[in-house]
């Protein structure tokens, strides 16, 4: 039930400011439309709704986004140095990490951090055993920790905060 | 002065957009060209949507250009993990100075 009413509200507001500035007619629709959602696929969106009461995960989410941003800043600007450097300086391959995270949303947000972040792609996920297989574009250790500790851990600890 | 920053933001995101497509075309393999293609188009795209907002403020066109940002973040980065693992799966190979392949490993197991 919490469930459903964090969907509606999350998809309300989605098309309130998508028909910004709002009036009476898309008002009374997009409260249709939201409620009709919710109550479908209302269950499938959050599993923990507990975990939306806890303050302090929402600090760890502000000092995520600034992080992630600046990580986003510093891969485009090392992209943008490898191609327009002559010889392209590339020593590519797939490696694998560790990672203890388990939740569905914490997986998903560490590999897309992941994928945004320098020389790092996520190609697969092995869920049972809690790997990651990481396309790096300029491998500096082929070593499972190593490779871990390098770039994993920049995000796994907030994370790990934020969503389990 | 939101224009002035506004303009910078669309130069600094076509500078990006442009540095994706040089990757497209220089790097040697999918899964390289997937890394520019991703990092460098979403910021890019990202920037240029939001001196969008800067140009246009809290109006109708400013808020979808901020909820446009949001999605692309969300999703850019999931179709780029479908990419890749569906290129390795469908057996596209890596490019031939690549130096170690755990998930062709893994996968042969």
């Amino acid at each position: 039930m919490k469930s459903k009413i964090l969907l509606f509200v999350l998809g309300f507001f989605v098309w309130a400011l998508l028909v910004w500035p709002p009036d009476i007619q898309h008002i009374i629709i997009g409260i249709l439309i939201a409620f009709l959602v919710s109550s479908i696929t209302g269950d499938l969106f959050v599993k923990r709704p507990s975990l939306f009461t806890d303050f302090k995960r929402y600090l760890w989410f502000g000092y995520y986004v600034p992080l992630f941003i600046w990580e986003c800043i510093k891969a485009n600007i090392d992209v943008a140095y490898r191609v327009s450097h002559p010889d392209v300086p590339i020593k590519p391959g797939i490696v694998k990490v560790k990672t203890n995270l388990k939740s569905d949303t914490g997986l998903t947000f560490l590999a897309n951090s992941i994928t945004l972040t320098p020389g790092t792609m996520c190609v697969d996920i092995d869920r049972e055993n809690g790997f990651l297989y990481i396309h790096w574009i300029y491998v500096k250790d082929k070593d499972i920790e190593k490779a871990t500790k390098l770039i994993v851990e920049t995000f796994e600890n907030i994370l790990k905060r934020i969503f389990e | 002065m939101n224009e002035v920053l506004g303009t910078v933001f669309i130069v600094i995101g076509l500078a990006f957009d442009f540095f994706g497509c040089l990757g497209l075309v220089r790097l040697p393999d999918v899964y390289n060209r997937l890394q520019a293609a991703t990092k460098c188009v979403t910021l890019g795209t990202c920037g240029i949507l939001f001196g969008l907002f800067l140009f246009r403020g809290f109006t109708a066109a400013g808020l979808k250009a901020l909820l446009c940002l949001i999605f692309i973040i969300l999703t850019a980065p999931v179709s780029a993990h479908a990419l890749a693992r569906g290129a390795y799966i469908s057996g596209v190979k890596l490019w031939d100075k690549s130096v170690v392949d755990k998930y062709g490993e893994d996968i042969s197991k």
